[in-house]
């Protein structure tokens, strides 16, 4: 294998992956719809199937593993064969990664659906899922690395490195978590008890976020935004201090998640002060995609993609501010366990993910087959509509969290509670309908990208390209 | 750098970051007796309370209630003493949650009686109008699987014998399905009259909330 033309790269595994991301996508998008509506109106909750405490965990298992780790699949596919300059050494094996995951994901949702449930929060697969998950994350690093030992390319640039650590990361994460000791084909108790249990969770809870929805984002961002501006990253050195302090830093701050609780309290304060670290190194990568943009600030106009990617980036500042400062033990006290930490996700998942992984497919999928985007036009009303149901959905938790903190810590002159629970649930129901039109706003601006995206495929590649 | 040409190199540097981490503050603590302490006032479950454990996993309670009462005065005043690290020492996995959509349930073992769990599970509506739980009274309409009770408390190490296991679970149906049963009356209502006679899954789950923050009452009573 001599030749490097484009002809060779295997993009079929790309745009596999792609769309399997856009189907769990609608999806998992759809579920969340439904119990967004159970949140008002718990007439909903037909069946056991249909109630709200089984299908929450499949609209969050089917948006992160299914629709995240799907696009970060279609993304590093194809990040890898061009930093690398080589086909993916294994395709077969690419191609069995494909099936396997749909595989899982599918009796995922199924069995999810039927109460096999772990409990862990985003580890909620029962065992034999688990080792299913294993072995597709195995096929994939087989690729990964294989390909990158055979690459033509000497150096490997940025993304290539945020691709790695996602790699033997979310291996050790997700294989120290889910140690679990069956009792039967559907049902396992983890080995871990009590405080170790949720340390090791949320050590987990937090770094899976990390590694699915910021390094591999990340690793989309500082390859498709140079790509898609034609403008080179800031700062290479910024670069490498980021990706190595963010690497560093996330790992010690999963109990950010467990203050107050019964948690040892150093493991706890050891959380909160690399929290506020994990600032700097966000913030780098922040600061290095708007100083890319520096002079060509026009291309917010003129380029449909750039102000995805700047939005994106943007929501991702915000998040990684909002973060550690809801970690802070004090603040925490007020706004855990509220809707404030749900707006928080929601930020996160709803702006910067799917903004950039918006961006990355609309680059990347014309250019594999060859084509134009079906609809500049439709994008931007893609952009409009997802920008401001986040915008409404987030802001309104955010105001549902603070409401019902306050609620909770509402005390008569005579120290006795102002509001009996109930109050603090039935006030926040005006937000909850609110949130549901929000939601549906987004996802029309998701249907919209998904058709879009269908058309792009069906149209005849352009001659000029051949 | 030079490490940016080294794939395997770059994967291994990378490993070792993000295991320091890892190793202070997660695997460490595995391995001190602080992080979990024991006491002997805290019993492991029943294999009924295991079982209603299990229901309350499997219908994802733990999505909407909480586990764990902070060291907060607004909060104590609300639930009751604030959670002690020994109560979760059988807890495999814990169940603290995350967001507090209903009340948090670590002390709600005796608050009320099971007949207010019977009503209440059947029918949140019927006790608050406004409530948005769902309603479970289909939990009545199971009958309670115990075949995989023993095995069950055994691999979570309760260190019960199989005749253990079946007197448990026997000595409780015999209470629930007693005529002097104190909440016979709202049993009978949500349950089938042919299950009359055995243990429901509703029965199980009650008895694991009727448990929750029971033995750590003892425990403070006598520091």
């Amino acid at each position: 294998m001599n030749k490097t033309s484009t002809e060779q790269y295997n993009y079929t595994i790309v745009r596999s992956f792609a769309f399997s991301a856009l189907f769990w996508l609608v999806i998992g998008l759809i579920v969340g719809l439904w119990i967004a509506f159970e949140m008002f109106n718990p007439a909903l909750n037909l069946t056991p199937w249909l109630s709200f405490g089984r299908l929450r965990v499949v609209h969050t298992n089917a948006l992160g593993l299914g629709f995240g780790l799907s696009a970060i699949f279609a993304t590093s596919y194809y990040i890898l064969q061009r930093l690398t300059r080589i086909p993916i050494l294994f395709p077969r094996l690419a191609q069995a990664h494909l099936y396997l995951f749909n595989t899982v994901i599918a009796l995922g949702a199924l069995s999810l659906f039927a109460g096999m449930n772990t409990t862990k929060e985003y580890a909620e697969l029962e065992w034999p899922l688990d080792i299913g998950v294993v072995i597709f994350w195995v096929m994939f690093a087989i690729n990964v690395f294989g390909t990158l030992i055979k690459r033509k390319e000497k150096q490997m640039y940025i993304s290539l490195w945020y691709i790695i650590s996602m790699t033997v990361a979310i291996a050790i994460l997700y294989i120290v978590n889910n140690l679990e000791i069956p009792v039967t084909l559907f049902k396992s108790y983890t080995v871990y008890a009590g405080a170790n249990d949720a340390n090791v969770e949320w050590w987990y809870g937090h770094n899976v976020v990390g590694f699915i929805f910021t390094v591999p984002i990340l690793a989309m961002f500082y390859y498709f935004l140079p790509k898609s501006t034609g403008l080179p990253i800031y700062s290479h050195r910024l670069s490498i201090v980021s990706f190595w302090a963010l690497n560093f830093a996330y790992l010690w701050t999963g109990a950010h998640h467990l203050m107050l609780t019964p948690l040892p309290e150093w493991i706890q304060t050891v959380a909160m002060a690399f929290s506020i670290f994990l600032i700097a190194p966000s913030w780098g990568s922040v600061v290095n995609g708007y100083y890319t943009l520096q002079g060509n600030w026009d291309q917010m106009r003129t380029n449909y993609l750039t102000k995805f990617f700047i939005a994106g980036i943007t929501f991702y500042g915000l998040q990684t501010l909002q973060g550690p400062l809801q970690g802070l033990r004090t603040l925490n006290a007020f706004f855990h366990f509220t809707d404030w930490v749900v707006g928080h996700v929601h930020m996160g998942t709803m702006g910067w993910v799917t903004m950039v992984i918006s961006a990355s497919f609309y680059y990347m999928i014309p250019r594999i087959n060859n084509t134009e985007l079906y609809s500049v036009k439709l994008a931007n009303t893609h952009f409009w509509l997802i920008l401001v149901g986040q915008f409404i959905w987030t802001i309104t938790m955010w105001i549902a969290g603070i409401q019902q903190g306050a609620m909770w810590k509402a005390t008569n002159p005579d120290g006795s509670l102002m509001y009996n629970f109930l109050d603090t649930v039935t006030s926040l129901y005006p937000y909850y309908r609110l949130r549901f039109a929000a939601g549906v706003i987004y996802f029309i601006g998701i249907l919209f990208f998904a058709w879009n995206l269908i058309m792009t495929v069906r149209k005849q590649p352009s001659q000029a390209e051949l | 750098m030079g490490i940016t040409s080294k794939p395997v190199v770059f994967a291994v540097l990378a490993a070792v970051v993000i295991l320091i981490g890892t190793t202070v503050t997660v695997f460490i603590p595995l391995f001190m007796p602080s992080t979990q302490p024991v006491s002997s006032y805290i019993k492991p479950y029943t294999a009924v309370e295991q079982e209603g454990r299990d229901i309350y996993m499997r219908e994802g309670c733990n999505n909407c209630h909480t586990q764990t009462v902070r060291p907060l005065r607004t909060e104590v005043l609300r639930y009751g003493e604030y959670s002690k690290p020994e109560e979760f020492a059988y807890d495999r996995p814990f169940l603290w949650g995350s967001r507090r959509t209903g009340p948090d349930l670590n002390r709600v073992g005796g608050k009320y009686p099971d007949s207010w769990h019977y009503k209440h599970l059947d029918s949140p509506q019927s006790m608050f109008e406004k409530s948005n739980m769902p309603p479970y009274g289909w939990l009545a309409k199971n009958r309670l699987d115990t075949s995989y009770s023993f095995k069950k408390t055994s691999t979570l190490g309760y260190g019960y014998s199989e005749s253990d296991v079946r007197q448990q679970i026997d000595q409780y149906r015999l209470t629930v399905t007693d005529k002097s049963y104190p909440s016979k009356e709202s049993r009978d209502k949500i349950t089938p009259p042919e299950l009359g006679k055995q243990l429901t899954e509703m029965d199980a789950l009650i008895a694991y909330l009727q448990k929750l923050g029971r033995d750590v009452k003892k425990m403070e009573a006598t520091k």
